[in-house]
């Protein structure tokens, strides 16, 4: 039905003139998919000044890139970027098209989706084909993680999914692929703006908190009780260098800012080490923590749900613990 | 199922229960700490309206009616006594003014209650507490006024009240029958607030001594005729009483789900302790001890609301809800162990609460009297 | 003014549990809430009115129970609230959904005028795709923002916004009509009172249908939406991982860090 489309794309998102990681992630299960289907895999950059990237994502895996590459796409702008997109749609008919979940992700991609009057799927967990029909299958939590639903775009195209950052790693980086980089000069008039970005705060209060690119995380939840023990929290995460996350029911209960809550309606966060402290492991808080690389579990309840997802878990009195782990830690590190 | 609700009535619930939940719930441990008067935490309750749930329609209030106010008074209860009773004695305070007052009367202090937030009922005296009778407060009419002496005790919300109802004697020669109320609004001169009590428990209730000095209050704030004070007090009370037996319901039903909550997670010998049946029996037992207690507050409310004479039933819920209410608090601390007995935990401070709810409102022996004369007649 | 606020009625899924037979969600007895997004952005939208005077309309798409949840923002500030509702509605994913949505805004503002902002919340947490408000300002060729947490002010042909992105704060300006989502971090919904719950308890709150929209099938209910659901199903969470149970807690921690340091993860 779908001759004419042909090719999986993924979305290589700029900001501040590198690529965001999720978009070189997305390459792996990219190539996976682009392979299934003897499809080629493609590589699309929109920003200013952004050959670099094309070649980057190429060493990631993709056998082509098409860069739209002018001083108009410096920042992310909605009207210009869904336009861009359209253009190059509408001209190569991809089958398939990648975008990572970022916030930027998430607003282009419904965005695109309805003015291509194709099916979107958000916030995707999983990557394969479908073996009835040959489509993409996306799998994606629903109803704050407790249910998975997977879902098919049969009848449209191109099949188009915004996916969870760190669910997928980078594949392995070889600089000596090559591959065609196709330059689309896209003429967009300033009339399709509809938005104006007139500043950028890169250190306000909601933003110092960085949950979402910190590499380590030590989280409480209601096990600490009150307040005041945020401090047990605090102190390991100073000694790892790490950032203070929070549970729902923490900052529910006034003990810590709403900006540290992962979760999800918090944030989503894929650390490589994520501490788990006195935090039983509601669905809601796994939806915004379960891609981190590895999860240490401290909880007096052996029964509690994020043992189940845990590489590491202490069963005990967090008091007790934490203390001895930030010690030692410090220890290790000379201090 | 505790209740039974209509939409509207679960809506306005739900409303007391996420605002106490939200607003009282994680900062009233640090008042009850400093044993200080949450002026903020009520400043916030006043701007949904909890201030004005008993006052008519007509003058400024939302007046949601007995049944609605006592789910309210249990959803109180269960986050705080201290904070459900300042409430409560301002309620309790406006209750015979609209009982007996005029119309006039009942816009004076519905107006002063929406602005300031609190009244005060003064009753009770060092000399005269179950024994109403021997009040010694007097106030002597002197021309198209009364001029009032005394002092009270005990006196709920009194540093803060923005009027009083006061019972005096306009005829100490007749007893009780000699017993008026008036309205005393907080600027009259002569008015002056005593020593703060150290209470037991109920610390973030402020509790005081009111003292009269040459108070002077026209004829028209006057409730009723003189010597219709007591009659107007004992109604008053009757109404009040199953709302105080709300309130312990609350407090109780709070001490159960802690207990409840930590049954299931303490684990001793290799098991939760909700495991064993010695802690299901006591639990079985608190349960049912509140889950009567609250259908007898349900009942009493249900013959108010149909206009039914409810003196003992009134008498009924307040003794026996404040009783087990004692009961069920001791009983949450054993459930809790050495962690009950704990400041850190929340059930040590509802058994210290809950000990006053024996005393006021009507002893619960005075209860007793009233049930047994009802018996007896 | 004229503001206009999408909210749905959703599953209170922090209750949710699973059924450990049949790994199905039971739904039962589940209560339903205003979705937790969606009351921020009626809160932002009741700001703007106190400040800028004008009405807030409500519109929500659902069975008849979801006027419970209109009815809710009323008390919280809302002037008026239609549902939108029929069985023909039912099946739609969120490109049907968000044409649903712009056809009755089309419709209500031959009633109002024409809406100066549409304030929807981030997502809804049952189907948590985000995708609805987008969707609806491409649909009416409008201006979007979305991850708002707070509209800093409005002028007579623009509104100003920050936004959330990731590391850093964006300020920004869209030209009006703009649809705007709000995420979490803006200003705490308000509680209704007392007296607004009694007031506004009797409000109409009439059903906009699909003949209201004047709509042919093809674009709504099952037949307009592009994605379908192949399966749903339970998460297993199934991670071998490594349990430390020592005598004392300092045993357990120094284990837990020398297994740690074995893996070079500290």
């Amino acid at each position: 039905m779908f001759e004419e489309y042909k090719n999986l794309w993924v979305y290589i998102e700029v900001m501040d003139g590198k690529a965001k990681n999720v978009g070189l992630e997305l390459l792996n299960p990219g190539r996976r998919l682009a392979d299934q289907n003897a499809e080629k895999l493609v590589a699309v950059v929109v920003g200013n000044d952004v050959e670099h990237i094309a070649k980057q994502a190429i060493a990631y895996g993709a056998d082509e890139a098409i860069i739209v590459d002018s001083d108009i796409f410096d920042y992310y702008d909605t009207d210009l970027f869904t336009s861009a997109f359209e253009s190059l749609i509408l001209k190569y008919k991809p089958s398939t098209l990648l975008i990572g979940a970022t916030n930027n992700g998430r607003d282009i991609g419904p965005r695109l989706a309805c003015r291509l009057k194709t099916g979107l799927t958000a916030d995707c967990t999983g990557l394969d084909i479908d073996s009835e029909s040959g489509n993409i299958a996306w799998t994606r939590p629903a109803f704050g993680g407790n249910l998975m639903a997977t879902i098919l775009c049969p009848n449209t195209r191109p099949q188009i999914g915004t996916v969870r950052p760190g669910v997928f790693k980078k594949g392995t980086k070889d600089d000596t692929r090559s591959g065609r980089i196709i330059r689309e000069d896209i003429v967009i008039p300033e009339s399709v703006r509809k938005t104006k970005l007139l500043e950028v705060i890169r250190e306000a209060a909601g933003a110092a908190v960085n949950l979402e690119d910190a590499q380590i995380i030590v989280s409480g939840g209601r096990g600490l009780g009150k307040a005041e023990n945020f401090s047990y929290v605090r102190e390991l995460a100073a000694a790892l260098g790490a950032t203070v996350g929070s549970s729902r029911a923490a900052v529910d209960a006034g003990w810590i800012p709403y900006a540290h809550q992962v979760g999800q309606t918090g944030k989503t966060v894929m650390p490589k080490l994520y501490f788990a402290c006195g935090i039983s492991g509601a669905i809601q808080h796994l939806a915004g923590m379960s891609s981190s690389d590895k999860i240490i579990a401290i909880n007096k309840d052996p029964n509690a749900p994020i043992f189940k997802v845990a590489d590491y878990g202490i069963v005990g009195d967090l008091f007790e613990v934490l203390p001895v782990l930030t010690t030692e830690i410090k220890r290790m590190r000379g201090a | 199922m505790d209740y039974i609700l209509t939409d509207q009535q679960q809506e306005i619930r739900k409303l007391v229960r996420s605002f106490m939940e939200k607003k009282v719930k994680p900062y009233i441990n640090e008042y009850e700490r400093n044993s200080e008067f949450p002026v903020a935490l009520h400043k916030e309750a006043f701007e949904i309206g909890l201030h004005g749930f008993e006052i008519p329609r007509e003058f400024g209030g939302t007046n949601v009616g007995y049944k609605t106010s006592a789910v309210i008074y249990e959803e109180l209860g269960k986050i705080d006594a201290g904070f459900a009773l300042t409430i409560c004695a301002t309620n309790l305070a406006l209750k015979p003014v609209l009982i007996s007052g005029t119309q006039a009367q009942k816009a004076l202090f519905s107006r002063l209650i929406l602005e300031g937030g609190y009244a005060s009922f003064g009753l009770t005296e060092p000399n005269a507490g179950s024994d109403a009778a021997s009040i010694s407060t007097v106030a002597v009419r002197d021309g198209d006024e009364y001029v009032l002496n005394g002092s009270k005790c005990f006196i709920t919300n009194g540093a803060y009240a923005n009027v009083y109802t006061i019972l005096a004697l306009t005829d100490p020669s007749k007893g009780a029958r000699g017993l008026t109320a008036f309205i005393v609004e907080r600027d009259r001169t002569g008015i002056s607030v005593g020593k703060e009590e150290d209470k037991m428990g109920i610390r973030t209730s402020n509790t005081v001594e009111v003292v009269l000095q040459d108070v002077c209050v026209p004829v028209e704030n006057r409730l009723g005729e003189e010597g219709q004070g007591f009659k107007i007090a004992m109604k008053t009370l009757d109404i009040s009483r199953p709302f105080v037996g709300n309130i312990a319901v609350g407090m109780a039903q709070r001490a159960l789900d802690e207990a409840v909550a930590y049954a299931k997670q303490r684990v001793t010998f290799g098991q939760p302790i909700a495991n064993y049946q010695a802690i299901q029996f006591m639990l079985a037992d608190m349960a049912i001890k509140v889950d009567t207690a609250r259908q007898m507050c349900v009942h009493a409310v249900d013959l108010l609301e149909a206009g039914l004479p409810m003196s003992k039933e009134a008498a009924i819920a307040k003794c026996y809800s404040t009783d087990i209410l004692v009961d069920v608090a001791s009983d949450a601390i054993q459930v809790l162990g050495g962690y009950g007995y704990m400041k850190e935990y929340p059930v040590e401070k509802i058994l210290r609460d809950s000990k006053i709810f024996q005393i006021f409102e009507g002893t619960n022996q005075i209860q007793r009297m009233v049930v047994s004369g009802a018996l007896l007649k | 003014m004229n503001i206009l606020v999408c909210v749905k009625q959703v599953p209170d899924t922090t209750e949710i549990k699973i059924d450990p037979v049949t790994n199905t969600l039971i739904r039962a007895g589940v209560p339903s809430i205003v979705n937790t997004f969606d009351s921020y952005a009626l809160e932002q939208a009741v700001r703007l009115k106190e400040k800028y005077g004008g009405a807030v309309t409500v519109i929500c798409m659902g069975p008849p129970q979801a006027k419970a949840a209109i009815r809710e923002c009323l008390s919280k500030g809302a002037d008026r609230g239609y549902l939108i509702s029929g069985k023909e509605f039912s099946g739609s994913d969120t490109l049907a959904t968000s044409y649903i949505l712009a056809r009755t805004v089309a419709r209500l503002e031959k009633e109002w005028g024409a809406f100066d902002l549409i304030l929807c919340g981030k997502q809804a947490i049952d189907g948590d795709t985000g995708q609805v408000g987008p969707e609806m300002a491409e649909h009416m060729k409008i201006a979007q923002v979305t991850f708002v947490s707070e509209v800093l002010s409005v002028e007579a042909s623009a509104v100003t916004v920050r936004r959330d992105n990731e590391d850093r704060e964006e300020i920004v300006q869209a030209y009006l009509p703009a649809v705007v989502t709000v995420v979490k971090s803006a200003a705490e919904p308000r509680f209704p009172s007392f007296a607004s719950i009694i007031d506004t308890w009797d409000a109409e709150i009439p059903v906009i249908t699909p003949a209201d929209i004047e709509t042919g099938g093809e674009r709504i209910g099952l037949n307009g939406s592009p994605t379908k659901v192949k399966k749903t199903f339970t998460p297993q969470f199934v991670k071998k991982g490594v349990v430390i149970r020592e005598k004392s807690p300092k045993d357990s921690a120094l284990k837990l860090l020398s297994l740690m340091s074995d893996k070079a993860l500290v």
